[in-house]
């Protein structure tokens, strides 16, 4: 039995049994979502050594053959994507087993997660174009409800602006995948590599290239794009807004903006060329939004877009070098991102606000939240020898390598201005003098510990992913199907027969 | 020449999201928009002449058009409708909260 | 119109007493009938939809949601996107995930053919229907309850 289909399967399974019985049986949702997450999480680190053993797989749905049928693959990136997702998403539902007490209909959240988590998984693992939007859609409606979740002002109108946004955005990506199937006749992805490989360059290709770029830039909150994020980011709860920001503009945006314009048009140089600009754009102007605001997850929410920033800029500079820096980056990223917000969330569950200003001397009654949110801070402004240092190096050098000598010193000061506002985070939050009000709070309950604890740990590990010997599981192969191009289609073809 | 009027459509429904006020009408603009791109999409599969792709008994096809954007455009309007459902449902609860479908006087967020 | 003022006039309440059941029976039919003429499990599923929604709306809320409540409407598509989701683990038996598992197929253009495609049918049917109507209930209900609060 193979295990690919499994990554669809298993997420939307465990959703409709928790909409058919959670609200029957108490504990069930909480069980099953944690269990459905575990067991993925498991799989997809069994996957990556699935890939070194036997290769490149691709999954006949239905036992029809591709191009006819559609396809599932799983090569090195998807692999590496479905780790981050599902360890991630594993890590945030333990959290939300005690956070989430506090709303009253627990299993329509779980089965709202559990239904986006497959939408992800299903977006990674397709290799069919039409089947991407599909899942894609599954994922961006589910997280639609999921930012109203407190059916609150505040939240209402953040959903209404993000379903908009998110609305125009997969209607730009319909019609770019409209405009390649009259071009190519074919949806499945390594096909249509082939086909347009064959056909040449020509101006419709650039054309869809700019289509997808809009909407798979508003669904990854580049720059130009970003209006919806830092309303609809914070207004979720916690454990929402950690799998919103670390994982799902990654994969929605990021992981579909990679596959598609690399592995199926091919890398053109004036794309790259926008890449570069918009990277840079998003990654100075996020970070400088990012200090004036005083409301915690919005100022993560910023911070977001800033590092984002960081991963296009490296995708943009396409060296080996810069796509195994962008990787790691988005790894590191979703991991400290998700860190951070659980940890405001851990703040808000126990203090029960979320404006810094109204913060202070948390350290001393929340010690493992302070300790988890320094490692988080210091992690993603690059302070050796945390992940996010050996990351944003990664880039840096790529940039000096390829003679992009303003954008590696672009790059350097970013960071400088992320450790600043990370700085005031940490200073108004949990340094300084306690305030009275807050002199009887309590620390978070155990699992809301483990989680924010292994995540912090993973923050501390992560840099001896880059060793040799660890290096050629996990990152090499990404980068190596990433780096591939157009020889993706050959590959994928290749493992058919 | 008649994708100009899938353009037309989808510059009008693009000009109702950007310009109008009103919660309601931003959201059929929307949908003015979807059905553009889905109109854009059966289009591309048309053949000059052909029939509908419906294979029926002791019948022989010659010309029919592409079957495969119909099924695509059935998916996608069944996605467009769950989108339409949510967005509807949280424009009736803003309405509740706020007392106003007028998009300038619901700004609690700075955007 | 003294006695049952809920919903709309007599006329409508008459023609709809004559037409739903029709509905109802036409929407059964172009599910079961999918894999053989246009239309199929979505087609059909909103037209059942449709059905209850015509009803609701000339005899008012009660009448349908005793036919149909929302929980029981929540639980059909449930068990819809489930049975849709258990016919494609059961082509893991055959070896494929959605494998067309049966062996014998039969003939084409009879009801029973095509394998698995009635059974998909029947269960898009199942969750659109129910979703359709549960949303329309959904909707209608938000409505009544912001009303009730401005008294």
């Amino acid at each position: 039995m193979n295990i690919i289909p499994l990554f669809v399967v298993i997420p939307l399974g465990s959703a409709f049994l928790i909409s058919l019985l959670g609200k029957r049986i108490k504990g069930l949702p909480d069980s099953l979502a944690n269990l459905g997450t575990l067991l993925m999480a498991g799989l997809s680190i069994y996957s990556i050594f699935l890939i070194k053993e036997v290769g490149v797989q691709v999954y006949k749905v239905g036992g029809w053959t591709p191009p006819i049928g559609i396809s599932m693959v799983l090569d090195g990136l998807s692999s590496f994507m479905l780790v981050t997702v599902n360890l991630t998403a594993f890590l945030i539902t333990l959290f939300s087993i005690s956070y989430m007490k506090k709303y009253t209909a627990k299993w329509k959240f779980y089965t709202l997660f559990m239904l986006m988590l497959g939408g992800m998984n299903g977006v990674i693992i397709t290799g069919d174009m039409f089947n991407l939007f599909v899942f894609l859609e599954i994922a961006a409606i589910a997280s639609y409800a999921l930012v109203a979740f407190g059916i609150e002002h505040e939240e209402l109108e953040a959903s209404f602006k993000y379903m908009v946004m998110g609305g125009v955005a997969s209607l730009f990506i319909l019609l770019g995948i409209a405009l390649l199937y009259s071009l190519t006749s074919t949806l499945n992805m390594a096909d249509m590599g082939r086909v347009l490989t064959a056909q040449g360059p020509s101006k419709l290709v650039l054309f869809v290239s700019v289509l997808f770029l809009v909407g798979f830039g508003l669904k990854a909150a580049i720059m130009p794009f970003h209006a919806w994020l830092p309303d609809a980011h914070p207004s979720a709860p916690a454990p929402i807004s950690a799998m919103l920001s670390g994982l799902l503009i990654k994969v929605l945006g990021i992981y579909a903006l990679m596959r598609i314009f690399f592995n199926v048009l091919g890398a053109q140089p004036a794309i790259l060329d926008i890449l570069l600009v918009l990277g840079t754009i998003s990654m100075v102007a996020g970070a400088l939004l990012a200090i004036g605001q005083e409301d915690i997850k919005r100022m993560l929410a910023y911070s977001s877009i800033s590092q984002i920033g960081y991963i296009v800029l490296a995708m943009g500079i396409w060296t080996p070098l810069a796509i195994l820096g962008a990787l790691f980056h988005l790894f590191n990223h979703a991991i400290f991102k998700s860190l951070l917000f659980l940890n405001s969330g851990a703040i808000e569950y126990s203090t029960g606000t979320r404006d810094l200003r109204e913060m202070g001397g948390l350290n001393a009654r929340m010690p493992l939240t302070g300790t988890t949110s320094l490692i988080g801070s210091m992690s993603i402004s690059g302070i050796p020898p945390l992940s996010g240092f050996w990351s944003k190096l990664i880039i840096i050098f790529a940039a000096i390598q390829s003679g992009h000598f303003v954008l590696a010193l672009i790059a350097i000061l970013v960071s400088v201005i992320t450790l600043a506002y990370y700085l005031k985070l940490q200073r108004y939050a949990f340094f300084g003098n306690l305030q009275d009000k807050w002199k009887h709070i309590l620390e978070v309950p155990f699992t809301m510990k483990l989680s924010m604890v292994i995540l912090a740990l993973i923050c501390i590990m992560a840099g001896a992913l880059l060793l040799p010997g660890v290096r050629e599981i996990f990152l090499k192969p990404a980068q190596d199907a990433l780096y591939a191009g157009k020889d993706y289609a050959a590959t994928v073809f290749e493992s058919i027969r | 020449m008649i994708y100009l009027l899938c353009l037309v459509l989808f510059s009008i429904g693009l000009y109702c999201i950007l310009v109008k006020r009103n919660l309601i009408k931003i959201i059929i603009g929307l949908v003015i928009m979807e059905y553009a791109v889905n109109l854009a999409f059966i289009l591309f599969g048309y053949r000059l002449g052909g029939r509908a792709p419906i294979l029926a008994q002791d019948q022989t096809i010659k010309n029919m058009v592409d079957p495969l954007p119909q099924a695509l455009v059935l998916t996608a309007i069944v996605i467009g409708l769950a989108t339409t459902a949510l967005i509807v449902a949280i424009a009736v609860r803003i309405y509740d909260r706020y007392k106003t479908f007028d998009i300038t006087k619901i700004r609690r967020l700075k955007g | 119109m003294t006695k049952n003022s809920k919903g709309m006039t007599l006329i409508v309440k008459t023609i709809t007493r004559l037409t739903v059941g029709l509905i109802l029976l036409y929407g059964i039919y172009i599910v079961l009938h999918g894999h053989l003429t246009p239309g199929g499990g979505f087609a059909g599923g909103v037209i059942i939809a449709l059905s209850f929604v015509h009803l609701m709306l000339a005899f008012g809320k009660e009448v349908a949601l005793k036919k149909v409540s929302r929980p029981i409407a929540s639980l059909f598509e449930s068990i819809g996107a489930l049975m849709f989701l258990s016919i494609a683990v059961i082509g893991f038996v055959g070896g494929y995930f959605f494998l067309n598992f049966f062996i014998n197929k039969g003939t084409p253009f009879k009801l029973f053919s095509a394998g698995i495609m009635p059974l998909c049918n029947i269960a898009i049917s199942f969750k659109v229907g129910a979703g359709l109507f549960a949303i329309f209930v959904a909707l209608v209900l938000l409505k009544i309850d912001s009303e009730d609060k401005e008294r």
